[in-house]
């Protein structure tokens, strides 16, 4: 009973976090979810009070990352690298490209998809614009890489840092097992990229002169160097890196506020509490359902040991399931089997989660299916292209990443 | 005579200046059109992977500014480069099928090659300019912008013929 309720719950929450009645919060369904799972007793407080406690710093770190990265841009960090793009292009599409690709896998990297996908896609959909060449495969290129750009460091996605606890690793050894599937993801996806814009990358800049590039934020490029390295050095003396990054988002925050270049009214929008609360209120309701009768049954389908074949399987289901129910929920569901599995089970199933949800545009089945359901009497011809370059890069980049994986577990000895 | 000039990045000008010589000291009606890719043309890839922020609208919020602002200002470049009355017309959805269903209301319609442009060949053309030559109802002025590859870029024929 309590495990049909659980799924029930997630079922809505997922749901609802897909549909977004009215453009409400997410967490408007998730809270209430979590309480109805505990209140019909499908999970006891200390159960759930034990994942709180394993999720808040996690989602604090992020929220932190967050904070420095809406203040970067507000100091114009990111203005910066937009017009220093456009000026190092010389009008020419195809190396704007490559700037594109360096800063959004730099920023995706450094301050999390949330930046890529919010902060910098617009700034590079303006500089493209501005130059006069097709923005489509600059924008486009973005928000792939949000997704295909996070393996490298914890802080690149949440789902990363919900993993690094789990698999018993610190930022270090994270990002040294990770930085070659990173730039092996990166490099499929370059090839994809310029093989299928190839026509609107050949058409050169109408107005190529290089824009004036202003001076460098130099406050807000020093915090974030400063911070970047905080980690490293915290890893090395094993304090928990959200507290690095706190340190940097009120160093910040502090300026910003007396520069008056954000007014105190912004900041619980960065902080993004309903985000908070709908991790997790999740979190709880996946335990829930994982802790009831279908845990046993994903237990049994699941790969096991950590040979490249397990590695690959690994990350295809967590691929699949990225894209069936959204990357959050899969890899809440396929952590705890994973983390049983080995370091290298897990990191597999981030390069599932992470990679896979450029396979669907949308990021998910459920959501694609929810747009169809919309625009079900919308005559236009559905579109392909989109989904046609998703289908061609994402697979081959997930298994020269899992293959990547494999060679650094090899040489750093992570597969133990 | 009724000539439409499909406007878009990076081809625009030599599209402006072909329509300018085509037309003439003739009396024209001249339409400039824009088509944004919006909708299921242009989706807005990525944002599913950010589930839970609701920051993700302001963002789409913000692209979908920031291009119509760009495409506005396409537009005035276009009319200003034109130098003659012109009607301009800035318009979202699919762009191959609002340029042909154009095509069909006026007698010329003037297209630029958006394609490979190094040498002669079919893929000089991009995927909607070729599906807009390819159903147009009406002439089809066809511009190579900047300088025409040379007539030797074409591979010789196969041997076996």
């Amino acid at each position: 009973m309590g495990e049909v309720i659980s799924v029930a719950m997630l079922i809505a929450v997922l749901g609802f976090a897909v549909i977004r009645p009215r453009g409400l919060p997410e967490a408007v369904a998730a809270v209430p979810a979590a309480l109805i799972v505990l209140l019909t007793g499908a999970l006891s407080w200390a159960q759930a009070w034990a994942e709180i406690q394993h999720l808040f710093p996690v989602v604090a770190f992020l929220a932190a990352v967050l904070v420095i990265s809406e203040l970067c841009d507000a100091d114009g960090l990111f203005r910066y690298a937009g017009a220093l793009m456009a000026a190092k292009s010389r009008g020419e599409a195809h190396r704007l490209l490559v700037f594109v690709f360096v800063l959004a896998s730099a920023v995706t990297a450094v301050l999390s998809l949330d930046a890529t996908v919010v902060l910098l896609t617009p700034v590079v959909f303006a500089t493209a614009s501005r130059m006069g060449v097709r923005p489509k495969p600059h924008a486009y290129a973005c928000t792939h890489l949000a997704n295909a750009g996070s393996l490298l460091l914890p802080v690149s996605n949440l789902t990363n840092l919900l993993a690094m606890s789990a698999a018993g690793l610190t930022f270090v050894s994270f990002a040294g097992l990770m930085a070659l599937p990173w730039l092996a993801v990166i490099a499929v996806e370059y090839v994809a990229f310029r093989l299928f814009f190839a026509s609107e990358l050949s058409i050169p800049a109408t107005n190529p002169e290089p824009p004036e590039v202003p001076p460098l934020p130099r406050f807000s490029a020093g915090v974030l160097a400063l911070t970047l390295a905080g980690f490293v050095v915290a890893s090395f003396f094993h304090i928990e890196a959200a507290w690095v990054a706190l340190a940097g988002a009120l160093v910040m925050l502090t300026r910003a506020l007396m520069l008056k270049q954000v007014s105190p009214k912004d900041v619980p929008g960065f902080i993004n509490l309903g985000f908070l609360g709908f991790v997790l209120s999740l979190g709880v309701v996946v335990t829930a359902v994982v802790e009831g009768g279908l845990g046993a049954a994903i237990g049994a389908i699941v790969p096991q040991g950590q040979s490249l074949v397990a590695l690959l399987l690994w990350a295809g289901l967590a691929a699949v399931l990225a894209n069936v129910v959204n990357n959050l929920p899969a890899v809440l569901v396929l952590l705890p089997f994973a983390a049983q599995a080995g370091t290298g089970a897990v990191l597999a199933v981030l390069i599932g989660v992470n990679v896979g949800p450029n396979l669907t545009y949308v990021g998910s089945l459920a959501t694609l299916l929810w747009r169809r359901i919309v625009q079900a009497h919308d005559h236009e011809t559905p579109i392909q292209e989109f989904t046609l370059l998703g289908l061609l890069a994402t697979p081959l980049a997930i298994v020269v990443g899992v293959l990547a994986l494999w060679g650094s577990l090899l040489v750093m000895g992570g597969a133990a | 005579m009724r000539v439409a000039v499909w406007v878009t990045e990076g081809t625009w000008p030599a599209c402006v200046d072909a329509a300018n010589d085509l037309i003439g000291s003739q009396r024209a009606e001249i339409t400039l059109l824009h088509v944004r890719e919006g909708g299921r043309a242009a989706p807005e890839p990525g944002f599913g992977s950010l589930m839970g922020r609701g920051r993700v609208r302001r963002a789409s919020e913000e692209l979908q500014q920031l291009s119509q602002d760009a495409a506005e200002q396409l537009l005035d470049q276009a009319a200003e480069r034109l130098g003659r009355v012109a009607t301009v017309r800035l318009e979202t959805g699919f762009p191959e099928r609002v340029v042909t269903a154009l095509a069909d209301e006026v007698d010329y319609l003037v297209v630029g090659r958006d394609g490979d442009r190094s040498r002669l060949g079919p893929q000089s053309l991009g995927k909607h300019t070729r599906f807009v030559i390819d159903h147009a109802p009406c002439r089809v002025l066809l511009i190579w912008p900047g300088s025409t590859p040379a007539i030797g870029s074409i591979p010789p024929p196969p041997p076996d013929r």
